[in-house]
């Protein structure tokens, strides 16, 4: 019970040594009044065996069907090595490293780990990682206004994720900060740079840049960097790492590039695991590295002149500064990023290009299977990256049911969240979707429609 | 060696590269990158080989003794993770329908319940996804309660300056002034102190407990008096929950809000700083502000997922899902094994060993910062005397232990005790270790006062020796440029 080594001898040697007559006299100090009662919904203690017997058939009831959501969470096939890896004892059950000269192992990882980011990103640095890539946008607009210092209002594009524009919101709502939605063009489901031009002259922290955006859908990211420092702005790019092996780094943008980058590593390695751990990334130009929250590794040299790695600049942090720290963030997701950084070097620059290419190209050849069948279409006629929009002439979750009882997740319904598209879904194939999986989707889609479509007409 | 210099361009790995590069033309050429990111070209042996060796410079629970004081470094029962990666689990997508995936919120559900039950609050969310981000969450909801009410004149939250640093780092997020309160000689807060700080401007206080000093807040009764007389609320950091649980339930003592870090207590490893999760457990009155999404129960036995629709002046959403499902897993699993006669077991161990070591350390030769007072999970000595005597400094001491396979305690925290080493020893490690650590403690006192530069000059057996914080500060190389 309790993993406890105790034999009855050592408890009454220790008690001995400590002059206690009995474990429960350890608690003396607790007012007798405020002693707890017994628990009443925590049961009585399982066999490891019986444990086993319980998850295993949770989880053989949760056994998932073909899933083509998308929209921030990926399906990405994982190499053995990274997990294998990664639950080593001596990654996963060690200890934030306070001690650099006992943790060179977790710090020289993530030095490799802030190395490939930046160059992933085309920013100066990274830090060591984020609880995940929505509240990775939210310290990114804490960071932006402590940087800007005047002005305390930012600009959201519509197209970002609307999940993690309300977790930005619940954020950094209490700082009197205020996000400003931009609209989005309903042919191309992207932002128009021109129309930002109302906000020209306005005080703005920053304006947020995604790419892909929510949609999949690739913004004018050159014209919208340069519009926000046009304009006293800093230019906050939100990507998806898969696409950077692709897609022009945020660093490159525009004329001067982004200033801070952030999204979610999800797809670097880390499984889907019903949401989370994930972690989220946080890169910027050298000269806002210390606004940067979170924990960061720098290289340095020992007594006898030795490289070694260490965290730094830790003058930040809120066990340095306390109310003066730039976040409350106390941790990183140090274990994913372990995971995320064995994947990156598993993968290389050829193949995560591989990968990205074969996430486009499966997506593109179901869009194209999708478009025109049954009343359904593309909804953006904009280029796009590895997940698209498909319009319907019935309600999307209806028919995400009919197709969930063929064996599939057709995808993201995006009604709640954009009425104004009418019956849509958002719909993404990873590399991990075969030819015949493709086939088995457009079936079952098919299927839904036309049902639909009869009974309309009976 | 770095990843990067095993590398050759043009090496490719068979692990991941699909057979080959599917067709892009579609995607414009303005969109394009230019230039290869720069990451690793190695093959999969190299990759194995490389990060085997870096795993083994590391110090962890499952090779080394880690008395860490406030961070809880316990034995993380193997079972916990299998079991949390099964594929049911594993492979879910966040956004697939809870009809796929009531296994695991049942499993979630069933904890929620759990944590209600040993915090003794009347409802608890799940999401927050680290201990600071709990925390964050039960400002925001003492700020919401508040502003419910219309009462918008409060504007500053206690912080007893023995509290975790992450206390006032968290007011401050969310739209406070902090006030700290100091605490006495013997390590209770000052209540006098407390009494004149108090006023129509108090939000609320934020009280550890027991203390980073290692004691158990006496004065707790007292203290929420003074707090709710004055229309504020109390949150109660369950960061030291491994002392208390199954002993004191923090919602049977009055208090308003608590998180709790499931990586300490409930014992998920903590994987190099992370992945953590922070539920929050709140009163009656808190309970429409708790963030979402929260896991719900219908009439039909169904479970599902609440969002905003639901739960209207909910605080909001603090991530992109649910939160740290894989952890929250691992915390069930381990509540468990260990049932509800397992639960006070903890705390009953980790207070025999703390108290255990104080006394043996006390025996040998240190100081003690508060030789009078029981320890909890965790206890100061303090080497100021040492200090002065030889000039070999906590600090000093933490990096020698590492020469005899011993982790350091925590170091010059609390801020409040000179030359601190804050020690846990937790309830999963055997009187032989704690033996063993007051050996080598002894061999280090003796150590210092007989050859003070060579415990100075110490580690002497790790990959590397000392290293140079400032220069690392000051010169600073965050990434590989080659």
């Amino acid at each position: 019970m309790a993993f406890i080594p105790h034999t009855d001898e050592d408890i009454q040697a220790m008690l001995a040594a400590i002059g206690a007559p009995s474990i429960e006299a350890l608690f003396d100090e607790i007012p007798a009044e405020l002693r707890a009662g017994p628990l009443e919904r925590v049961p009585e203690r399982l066999s490891e065996m019986e444990v086993q017997r319980l998850m295993r058939e949770r989880a053989e009831q949760d056994r998932q069907p073909l899933c083509f959501i998308g929209a921030g969470a990926y399906e990405h096939h994982i190499p053995a090595a990274v997990w294998e890896l990664t639950t080593r004892g001596e990654f996963y059950s060690a200890y934030t490293p306070y001690q650099a000269e006992a943790s060179q192992g977790t710090l020289q990882l993530l030095y490799e780990y802030q190395s490939m980011m930046a160059s992933l990103t085309g920013m100066d640095v990274s830090n060591a990682s984020m609880y995940d890539g929505a509240s990775a946008l939210a310290e990114a607009v804490l960071m932006a206004v402590r940087i800007h210092k005047s002005a305390r209002r930012v600009l959201m594009p519509a197209t970002v994720h609307p999940i993690w524009r309300r977790v930005v919101e619940s954020i950094v709502k209490h700082q009197r900060i205020e996000l400003v939605e931009l609209p989005y063009c309903t042919e191309g489901g992207h932002t128009i740079p021109e129309s930002l031009e109302r906000f020209a002259g306005e005080d703005f922290a920053a304006l947020v840049i995604p790419q892909p955006n929510f949609f999949g859908v690739l913004e004018d990211v050159d014209a919208l960097t340069d519009w926000a420092h046009a304009h006293k702005m800093l230019a906050i790019g939100v990507v998806n790492p898969t696409s950077l092996a692709l897609l022009r780094p945020p660093g490159e943008w525009g004329e001067t590039g982004a200033d801070i980058v952030v999204g979610e590593g999800q797809p670097l390695g880390i499984p889907l695991s019903s949401g989370g751990p994930y972690f989220g990334f946080m890169a910027c130009k050298q000269a806002y590295v210390r606004q940067m929250p979170g924990r960061i590794i720098g290289a340095t040299t020992d007594l006898d002149g030795k490289r070694g790695y260490a965290l730094t600049l830790q003058a930040r942090e809120q066990h340095i500064r306390r109310s003066k720290a730039t976040s409350n963030i106390c941790t990183n997701q140090g274990l994913m990023v372990t995971a995320a950084t064995i994947y990156m070097a598993l993968t290389g620059p050829e193949g995560l290009a591989r990968v990205a290419a074969a996430s486009h190209a499966n997506t593109r050849r179901l869009a194209e299977q999708l478009d025109g069948l049954a009343g359904a279409e593309i909804a953006f006629a904009r280029p796009y990256f590895h997940e698209v929009v498909v319009r319907l002439p019935r309600a999307a979750n209806a028919v995400l049911k009919d197709m969930e009882a063929q064996g599939i997740l057709g995808g993201f319904d995006l009604t709640p969240y954009y009425p104004e598209l009418g019956d849509a879904l958002l719909v993404c194939a990873t590399e991990t979707k075969s030819d015949a999986d493709l086939a088995e989707y457009v079936q079952a889609f098919a299927k839904s429609l036309k049902a639909f479509d009869l009974s309309r007409f009976a | 060696m770095l990843i990067f210099e095993h590398a050759k361009a043009g090496r490719v790995n068979t692990a991941q590269a699909l057979r080959e590069k599917a067709d892009t033309s579609d995607i414009p050429e303005q969109f394009r990158r230019r230039s290869k990111p720069r990451l690793p070209e190695v093959s999969e042996l190299q990759a194995v080989r490389h990060y085997t060796r870096l795993s083994q410079q590391n110090f962890s629970i499952d090779t080394q003794f880690y008395p860490l004081g406030s961070c809880t470094m316990k034995y993380n029962p193997r079972a916990c993770n299998t079991l949390a990666l099964l594929p049911g689990f594993l492979s879910r997508h966040p956004h697939a329908p809870a009809s796929t995936g009531q296994g695991l919120l049942a499993t979630l559900y069933e904890l929620q319940e759990y944590l209600k039950d040993v915090t003794g609050m009347a409802a608890v969310s799940l999401t927050p996804a680290a201990g600071a981000q709990g925390e964050f969450a039960g400002v925001a909801m003492i700020r919401a309660y508040h502003d419910a009410r219309g009462d918008t004149a409060r504007t500053e939250i206690l912080v007893p300056d023995a509290a975790h640093g992450t206390n006032p780092a968290t007011a401050i997020m969310c739209g406070y002034t902090v006030r700290e309160i100091p605490t006495d000689d013997q390590g209770d807060v000052d209540l006098e102190a407390l009494k004149a700080a108090v006023g129509p401007q108090t939000a609320g206080l934020m009280l550890t407990n027991p203390s980073t000093l290692g004691v158990f807040e006496r004065k707790i009764v007292a203290i929420q008096k003074i707090i709710h007389e004055a229309g504020g609320l109390t949150y109660y950091d369950g960061a030291n929950l491994n002392a208390i649980l199954g002993k004191v339930k923090p919602g049977d003592m009055g208090f308003d809000v608590i998180h709790m870090n499931l990586h300490k207590t409930f014992s998920t490893p903590h994987g190099g700083g992370g992945p953590g999760a922070g539920p929050v457990g709140v009163s009656k009155r808190l309970e429409p502000f708790l963030p979402i999404p929260l896991v719900a129960r219908d009439k039909d036995g169904g479970y599902r997922l609440l969002t905003e629709a639901e739960r209207p002046q909910s605080i909001g959403r603090l991530s992109a899902h649910m939160g740290n499902v894989g952890v929250l897993l691992r915390a069930y699993v381990y509540a468990r094994l260990l049932g509800r006669e397992g639960m006070h077991q903890v705390a009953e161990f980790a207070t025999l060993n703390a108290n255990y070591l104080m006394a043996e350390l006390g025996k040998a030769g240190f100081d003690l910062a508060y030789p009078e007072r029981r320890a909890t999970h965790e206890f100061i000595v303090t080497l100021e005397k040492l200090a002065k005597e030889t000039g070999v400094r906590a600090l000093d001491v933490a990096k020698r232990l590492l020469d005899y396979g011993i982790h350091a305690p925590t170091t010059y925290f609390p801020l409040l005790v000179p030359e601190c080493l804050l020690i846990e020893p937790t309830e999963t490690e055997a009187k032989e270790a704690l033996d063993e650590f007051v050996r080598v403690m002894r061999t280090i006192l003796d150590e210092a006062r007989r050859d003070a530069a060579m415990v100075k000059g110490a580690p002497y057996t790790l990959p590397v020796r000392r290293l140079d914080d400032v220069k690392a500060a000051k010169e600073l190389d965050l990434a590989y440029r080659g």
